[in-house]
């Protein structure tokens, strides 16, 4: 926004510039209003993809804008990779696809800080404020970098998504990356132009990365990924404060803010704060977790066949499907809504009770539903699902677990106590479909499996499903 | 314009996106926060304009000029694919026939077809 002597031509003028790029968080804005309803969603999206085309074009217009090449590069570089893996991902894949995504974002965002810092030799001549700024980004960026590099790992399994600690000196080591980085940071603002502090400093805050995302299991990631989403915006909008560019500052703190929610209501949907989720593992130390309630229960547990579970579900006048990450799994969203759609006609009513953590990223569940065109008013969400239960006559719980264990009600000492379920056992019969007993990514035993009204199928969840649509064709 | 109103202008778009942020994003209902997740992300490939800016500038050397590449390819796969694959989720909820009947928790004994 500094006034510019030199504009060749109007359209190369600031106050030009300025307008598109009001014009562009307009489209911004507008786009993610769009997203409030499924009708309105795609339009929002593309809304908001025209706004980023005409920030960048107003962005290329400027003045000082040279080196085409290198740009031309860049772009298509990104397109070449960013295009076919959009394309070509497969739904279940989507939380590491939106990790990576995420992780490149910040990637440009710490390196962009570091071609700053070299061109300016230091942040000389520049205000403090702007050193501050692009400090702070660089810090945050490379974070988020590394963190989500190191989910998107765990989500694809490439390394164990199980949480992978240093025990108590956990947290100590993190807060000493963090003081370090930070320190590197205070050093370089106060006038120190060594380019080894800034190349530490970054260095600290991609351990820092590492170490944060490392501990934390998978049945925390909604909360991680979401996180590492608001982080990528706050550092963008702090290299927009660098940068002098109103754009990157308008776009990066909605992001932020809308990264900032939703981690929100996921700790809240576990009842767990985000300190100790990032604080990692479960309830502060998997061994809490893996000896409660170990061989408590050695007794009863009931298992059923898929033919019996035909039964039950054509007879049913309600049936409610209870979807979690095992569906994701298996992939069995389809083999399911074949399923729903086998009962509708002999005129079963369907609910899709959705947990709001259920999967590994907000809305997991209801992407993989919506992919395999279950209708969106059948999906219910946490406390409308959780009115219906008693009156519905068969759940059937498809590779979900903690998000259904009663302890979370019942069992102070649990840790998942006080944790919102879904409470399928005030409905008249529950058949869960699990491949075995082992309990889930918590580690802690479902008291579900061993009430009076629960039997147990197993199996792996696509195969189950379908071979109870199977049966159900016979009846 | 002085420096310290640049600053100041600058903080008060940062505050104000903020909550302009809050309120928007606020009325997402849960059935959609996977597309709005992907969505926010690829609004934050916008740091791509960054990269585009110091590229423009003189004075870049070698090295730099590889580390902007890099980070002018990385928002790009970050702003493109985000928005497409935002896209691809959002047309899936979208070809349903029925447009969503019900608002809230209200009227939970609305359905067709009870019984049989």
């Amino acid at each position: 926004m500094i006034a510019t002597p030199m504009a060749s031509s109007f359209l190369q003028s600031q106050s030009f510039l300025d307008v598109l790029y009001i014009v562009a968080f307009a489209l911004f804005i507008q786009g993610l209003r769009g997203l409030s309803g499924p009708t309105t969603a795609v339009r929002g999206n593309r809304i908001a993809a025209v706004g980023m085309a005409i920030a960048v074009i107003a962005t290329l217009l400027n003045r000082d804008e040279g080196n085409w090449g290198l740009i031309a590069l860049g772009v298509a570089l990104g397109t070449a990779v960013g295009v076919p893996a959009a394309r070509q991902v497969k739904m279940t894949a989507m939380p590491q696809m939106v990790a990576l995504f995420n992780g490149v974002g910040g990637g440009a965002v710490f390196l962009i800080s570091w071609s700053e810092f070299r061109l300016t030799h230091g942040y000389t001549g520049t205000p403090t404020y702007v050193a501050i700024f692009s400090l702070f980004a660089a810090i945050v960026g490379s974070v988020s970098f590394w963190g989500s590099n190191i989910a998107f790992g765990k989500l694809q399994e490439v390394i164990t998504g199980r949480p992978v600690t240093l025990g108590a000196a956990q947290q100590i080591v993190n807060l000493l990356l963090l003081v370090l980085a930070v320190a590197g940071g205070v050093d370089i603002a106060s006038g120190d132009h060594s380019q080894a502090i800034f190349i530490g400093m970054l260095v600290c805050a991609a351990l820092l990365g590492n170490a944060v995302v490392l501990p934390i299991g998978g049945a925390d990631m909604p909360v991680v990924i979401s996180m590492l989403n608001a982080f990528t915006g706050l550092s963008a909008a702090a290299t927009g404060v660098a940068l002098n560019n109103p754009a990157l500052i308008v776009a990066g703190m909605i992001v932020g803010a809308s990264g900032s929610i939703l981690t929100n209501l996921m700790a809240v949907a576990m009842n767990r704060s985000i300190p100790a989720i990032i604080a990692g593992g479960f309830g502060g130390g998997g061994a809490v977790a893996g000896a409660e309630g170990a061989g408590e229960h050695a007794g009863t547990v009931r298992s059923t066949s898929a033919a019996d579970a035909a039964i039950q579900l054509a007879y049913a006048s309600r049936v409610m499907i209870v979807p979690g990450y095992g569906m994701a799994v298996a992939q069995a969203q389809h083999a399911v809504r074949e399923l729903t759609k086998e009962l509708e006609k002999r005129g079963v009513e369907i609910g899709y009770a959705i947990h709001p953590v259920a999967g590994r990223m907000p809305g997991h569940m209801n992407v993989l539903l919506a992919e395999a065109d279950v209708p969106y008013d059948q999906l219910e969400e946490m406390e409308e699902a959780n009115q219906e239960f008693g009156r519905t006559d068969v759940s059937l719980v498809i590779g979900a677990n903690d998000v259904t264990n009663p302890a979370a009600l019942n069992t102070p000492s649990s840790p998942i106590y006080g944790m919102p379920i879904l409470e399928v056992s005030n409905s008249h019969s529950v058949i869960v479909i699990k491949r075995s007993m082992n309990p889930g990514f918590a580690g802690i035993e479902n008291e579900l499996y061993y009430e009076p009204e629960t039997q147990m199928l197993f199996g792996d969840a696509k195969a189950a499903v379908s071979e109870i649509t199977a049966e159900l064709a016979q009846l | 314009m002085v420096l310290a109103s640049v600053l100041t202008t600058n903080l008060a778009i940062l505050v104000l996106a903020g909550f302009i942020g809050f309120v928007v994003i606020s009325k997402v209902p849960n059935t959609l926060h996977t597309p709005l997740m992907s969505g926010t992300n690829a609004i934050h490939g916008i740091v791509l304009l960054g990269g585009l800016l110091i590229v423009g500038l003189s004075g870049n050397g070698a090295f730099n000029k590889v580390i902007l590449v890099i980070a002018i390819a990385f928002g790009t796969i970050n702003v493109v694919g985000g928005f497409l694959v935002t896209d691809r989720m959002l047309e899936m909820f979208k070809s349903k026939p029925k447009p969503a009947a019900r608002e809230g928790a209200e009227k939970p004994g609305e359905k067709p077809g009870g019984g049989q």
